[in-house]
């Protein structure tokens, strides 16, 4: 039941008491600030009344609370006639007066301008004659993260205000990788051009890393903060991209019916515009819900480490009961490497949700076994490639892979280690957060290093 | 005495339209005039008020709206609107209905008279 006159010293006041009270009241999920207001409105009413029958302050406010009825009745009451704040709501348009209200106004205004810019630039190219269309494609490809993350990034500067330095290291890297993309004279649909479309996003996600961090890239909770904001924008332009689907199909259909062919508009605007402004707005998105809705990556994670784990057991035993050995055949390395990025997701979102002080538990061998059985699996891998890696040459393909591979293997080995060591008490949980965190920038710079170096030295085939 | 509790619930929407019928009013002076008007004998736990308004607006029978006490803190006030108006005509009628048929039977039967009942506990 209701104590007032706990917690804080400075209750004895009425209006210490008071203050109490409505703390107490706003943890109540159904009952909101407004509604807040107007109980405290009825209290002091009554407590004034009873004040002015004769009860001292500390009677009136004792008497005037009895009165206000059990607090989980009235909540129950208020749940019931308010089911919709049961479930987090996300209010972009913020009514708590904690945060201004101009402050919500202009950052919703900074970030639909943004977006719009992020749709229109991607159209810009056309006016110096290339075209959305199967022969452009590849240009569009190469260099998308040129169009948006630049923007993405500005959103992050002007939100977190980051010193000039900063935001000139990171015009600075953006500039370089224009200046590349422009010097480069890539070779239509060669292995160079492939990998650079895969790999010049995640070496410029970096700087948007950078600019989410916000002045808190150096520590170690910056960085995971990023890493869940990655997780929560790939889950939200998912959905987006899944609204977008739909609405492209209602387009087309509708347009259809007045015997109009709305495909060109479709795919020469809403198309790319929409897939590049989503990042801005899911980032948005992201941003303003983080502390409203449960993340969804580690919810994901949990679902599906199980899942992951119990095929790549149930895979390998396969593999030792019938002795067949792994197939290699082009592509093998990167079915592999695909492996071990999905389970150093698995990894990462189920560090990301979990708290440090918990002790081991069940979860946690689960980590360990998929760790482990997907380290056995890419060293059987890795040894048949080993073995006829002359064979098949080095194309750009597969050093490629192969780097990535010894990147990911790297973070994988040791954080199986960090993982056993903890579940034996030898080391903190701690440790293995900070590896993952401090590992962050290797991803980015072998793909940096994939964009920047192997076109020169595959004679940009 | 106390009242049944689902009378009260049933009463409690007309005596709130009844008593904002009769001018502009707020949480606390509502509870007030209720309890005039029972002369004391209708006690509701004051909390339990506000979800009731909150339906009532929300059902478009009155509307809030903000504003400032004598003092100077915020303050929401109510008012009935038209729609309310005619919810208060219809639930004014019905519980004539009721009342009507009761009186008719009241002289008809012998009934305990009140000190037979046990004393039931009573609120704070």
């Amino acid at each position: 039941m209701l104590k007032p006159t706990t917690e804080a010293g400075s209750s004895d006041s009425l209006e210490g008491q008071i203050e109490q009270w409505r703390i107490y009241l706003r943890r109540r999920q159904a009952i909101v600030p407004v509604d807040v207001e107007e109980l405290e409105d009825h209290l002091r009413g009554e407590v004034a009344a009873l004040r002015g029958a004769g009860l001292s302050e500390d009677e009136a406010f004792l008497v005037a609370v009895k009165r206000m009825g059990a607090l989980d009745a009235i909540s129950n009451e208020f749940a019931r006639e308010h089911s919709e704040r049961l479930w987090k709501q996300l209010v972009i348009a913020s009514t708590d007066t904690a945060q201004p209200v101009d402050k919500v106004r202009t950052e919703t205004i900074i970030v639909f301008a943004l977006a719009m810019v992020a749709a229109l630039a991607v159209k810009v190219p056309e006016l110096f004659g290339l075209e959305w269309a199967a022969r452009d494609m590849p240009f569009y490809m190469r260099n998308f993260s040129l169009f948006v993350f630049p923007l993405l990034t500005g959103y992050f500067v002007w939100k977190r205000r980051l010193s000039k330095r900063t935001w000139a290291w990171l015009a600075l890297a953006f500039a370089a990788a224009v200046v590349l993309a422009k010097v480069y004279t890539i070779e239509t649909r060669s292995d160079t051009e492939t990998l650079t479309a895969l790999h010049l996003p995640i070496a410029l996600w970096l700087p948007v890393g950078i600019a989410y961090a916000g002045g808190r890239w150096g520590e170690s909770a910056g960085r995971m903060d990023f890493v869940r904001f990655s997780g929560e924008l790939f889950i939200y332009y998912a959905l987006i991209a899944l609204g977008g689907g739909v609405l492209i199909a209602f387009t087309m259909g509708m347009f259809k019916a007045i015997a109009i062919d709305a495909e060109p508009v479709v795919q020469d605007w809403l198309l790319p515009c929409g897939m590049l402004g989503a990042v801005i707005v899911g980032s948005w998105l992201v941003e303003a819900k983080q502390s409203v809705i449960e993340n969804m990556a580690p919810v994901l994670t949990r679902l599906f480490t199980p899942l992951f784990a119990l095929t790549l057991v149930a895979f390998l035993g396969t593999m030792v009961w019938t002795g067949r050995g792994i197939d290699i055949e082009r592509n093998a390395l990167i079915a592999f490497d695909l492996l071990l990025v999905l389970v150093l997701g698995l990894l990462l979102y189920s560090i990301s949700a979990r708290d440090p002080q918990a002790r081991p538990g069940a979860f946690d061998l689960l980590l360990v076994l998929l760790l482990v059985s997907a380290l056995v699996a890419d060293a059987f891998a890795l040894a048949a490639i080993g073995a006829r890696i002359s064979e098949f040459g080095f194309t750009p393909n597969r050093v490629a892979a192969l780097g990535e591979n010894v990147v990911l293997l790297g973070n994988l080995g040791w954080s199986t280690v960090l993982y056993v060591r903890f579940l034996r008490g030898r080391g903190p949980f701690a440790s293995l957060e900070r590896w993952q965190t401090a590992y962050l920038p290797a991803y980015s710079v072998w793909a940096a290093i994939v964009v920047v170096g192997f076109p020169p030295v595959f004679g940009f085939d | 005495m106390d009242i049944n509790k689902d009378l009260v619930a049933a009463s409690a929407a007309p005596l709130v339209l009844a008593i904002l019928a009769e001018g502009d009013s707020y949480g606390y002076a509502i509870l007030k005039r209720v309890s005039e008007l029972s002369g004391g004998e209708l006690q509701w736990t004051d909390g339990m008020l506000y979800p009731v308004l909150h339906r009532l607006e929300r059902q478009g029978h009155i509307k809030g709206k903000w504003g400032a006490s004598e003092t100077g803190r915020k303050r929401k006030y109510y008012h009935v609107t038209a729609r309310g108006r005619g919810q208060l005509a219809e639930q004014c009628q019905q519980w004539r209905m009721v009342d009507a048929a009761l009186r008719n039977i009241w002289p008809a039967i012998s009934l305990p008279t009140r000190s037979a009942f046990s004393p039931l506990p009573s609120h704070a």
